[in-house]
């Protein structure tokens, strides 16, 4: 990263961080609520953005991984309630019990999912995928014991220590620490060895495989990884909203997820935040005047498509290199 | 054993038509050993049996002594088996220097390492500047290899299987493209490689072929219609009518 992506990245951070304090000052709980969905869609697709930006795996299904994280928020959230055990097990109304089941669960889903559909690629993993994806929303709509179709609601958020989550500042905070430590987790990946060899898949696997890396593997973990990722972000979501349903897990959210790392800039480290950003500021500001605001959010993606390859980020900070 | 590479018998068809025919040869430490035939022959195909893109629908393939006719392209490479492109294959977002490491990060064991950035790591960045400057490519580390020449893309295709420290190199036309002081270039460089590890050179450019080879063999619409020395293969009358024509 060159020295303008950095400061980008950092005023990024930076605004994320002052609105919400901004907002608490004045009295504008919404606008923290805002914030806070801007975070958790940002820190879904940080996990996209491992498959598809660093990968290329072009996943049409990580809906998915997201539903999964918040049936495992919710569920977990109503048994803990009702003081009924999950398989066995005592519930809770911890995040940090709940986060590590939502990605293990996320994870497992995504290995699968991967095992099976990484045997293909183009078109055909994303129909794949896609696939996968609509199996799990049909299998959630039809499971009535949580609310199948109409969803299930969360009395009370999980709780985090230290912080009352029923507020909307710290609610924020620990969506914006979720999402800060993921993006670390990102440039981490992104800077390793396993990172140098996934971009390198990306570019040219048959290159790859005769230096003497297997790209299937390399291709697998970057997706369980994914997977993981978004799925906290789904665990997240629920608890902000309050609400899980299989909507969590329809295409739209998957094509979402994707749109938000086209507008941000696929494969950079900001780019989910810059799309996802983009992406809530449309819904609430045009949302306000039209219900056709995602006419407007095409236009933008026609836009970034058509004329800045690399997203807002490659717009703002070029195009990337690796020494 | 003096052997390192052994196809026994090699045979590969798509639907009626023979690509590989029986085809038995080796490659012995400290040699050249040189596979030419017209367009068509089957070198590509035989080359992709060998690297492991293909099975052989019959023969064995042993390296080393080890029988690897089932083992996967990254497997053979990581047994020791360099191979460059006959169209240049590279990292193309990577400079010269990552391609290298991203080679010698793989000889250095498994790619699953998260945490330590490559750039920071002295055990990849200095190695890799080091092969670049064997082949004469330290001025343009920097480049992406997108962004190289042609011939200078060929002699990272060289690095790259340098990279690996093979048992042997399975080089598809590397003088491919190159125009003649490329090409004077790298048959030096060749000359002295071959005391590293013996290698297997695909190759159209005829007079390099004759300059480098220790043996040739002849593959004609795939089969091997005869191997031996460069005299022997100039001399041969079977192979002047097949492929040489009337130029030799």
């Amino acid at each position: 990263m060159d020295r303008r992506e950095i400061l980008l990245n950092v005023v990024l951070a930076a605004a994320l961080l002052a609105v919400p304090l901004w907002a608490y000052f004045a009295s504008q709980p919404f606008t923290i609520t805002m914030s806070t969905r801007i975070a958790i869609l940002a820190m879904a697709a940080v996990g996209l953005n491992i498959a598809l930006g660093l990968g290329g795996l072009v996943s049409f299904g990580h809906a998915a991984f997201f539903g999964i994280g918040g049936f495992v928020a919710g569920i977990m959230a109503q048994h803990a309630m009702l003081g009924i055990p999950v398989l066995g097990l005592p519930a809770s109304n911890q995040m940090l019990v709940i986060w590590p089941v939502a990605m293990l669960l996320s994870a497992l889903a995504a290995l699968v999912i991967g095992v099976l559909s990484l045997r293909t690629s183009g078109i055909f993993f994303i129909m794949i995928t896609l696939a996968f994806a609509q199996m799990i929303f049909y299998f959630a709509i039809s499971w009535p014991a949580y609310g199948g179709e109409d969803g299930l609601p969360l009395a009370l958020r999980n709780q985090f220590p230290g912080l009352n989550t029923m507020r909307p500042l710290p609610m924020f905070l620990v969506a914006y620490g979720a999402l800060m430590a993921s993006l670390l987790a990102f440039a981490l990946i992104r800077a390793s060895r396993f990172g140098a060899a996934l971009m390198a898949v990306r570019q040219n696997p048959d290159r790859v495989a005769a230096v003497g890396i297997d790209p299937f593997g390399l291709r697998l973990v970057a997706f369980v990884l994914s997977g993981a990722i978004t799925g906290l972000a789904g665990a997240l979501m629920a608890d902000l909203t309050r609400f899980v349903s299989p909507s969590m897990m329809a295409w739209t959210m998957s094509g979402e997820l994707i749109v938000i790392l086209i507008i941000g800039g696929v494969g950079r480290l900001f780019g989910p935040v810059a799309g996802a950003a983009i992406l809530v500021g449309f819904e609430v500001f045009f949302g306000g005047l039209t219900e056709h605001w995602k006419l407007w959010l095409g236009l933008v993606l026609l836009a970034v498509v058509l004329f800045a390859r690399g997203g807002v980020i490659g717009l703002i900070a070029g195009r990337e290199r690796h020494g | 054993m003096d052997e390192v590479l052994h196809l026994h018998g090699l045979r590969k068809s798509f639907g009626a038509l023979v690509a590989t025919d029986d085809v038995t040869l080796t490659l012995k430490k400290g040699e050249i050993h040189a596979l030419i035939g017209p367009n068509g022959a089957g070198k590509s195909t035989l080359i992709a049996q060998i690297s492991g893109r293909y099975a052989p629908d019959a023969g064995r393939i042993t390296f080393k002594g080890q029988d690897i006719t089932a083992l996967s392209v990254a497997r053979r490479a990581r047994l020791g088996l360099g191979r460059s492109f006959q169209i240049s294959a590279v990292i193309p977002e990577y400079s010269a220097r990552r391609n290298v490491m991203l080679a010698l990060q793989s000889r250095q064991g498994h790619p699953f390492r998260f945490l330590k950035p490559v750039m920071w790591d002295r055990s990849l960045t200095e190695p890799a500047a080091a092969i670049l400057a064997r082949v004469g490519l330290a001025g343009r580390a920097s480049v992406p290899a997108g962004e190289l020449s042609h011939g200078e893309r060929r002699l990272l295709e060289i690095a790259l299987a340098l990279a690996l420290e093979p048992a042997c190199f399975l080089l598809d036309e590397p003088m491919a493209g190159l125009g003649a002081e490329g090409t004077a270039r790298l048959v030096t460089f060749l000359r002295d490689l071959k005391s590293q590890a013996p290698i297997l050179l695909v190759e159209h450019d005829m007079n390099a072929v004759f300059a480098l080879a220790d043996r040739i063999s002849v593959l004609v619409y795939g089969r091997i219609i005869a191997t031996g020395s460069v005299a022997e293969i100039r001399a041969n009358p079977e192979v002047r009518r097949a492929y040489l024509g009337d130029a030799a």
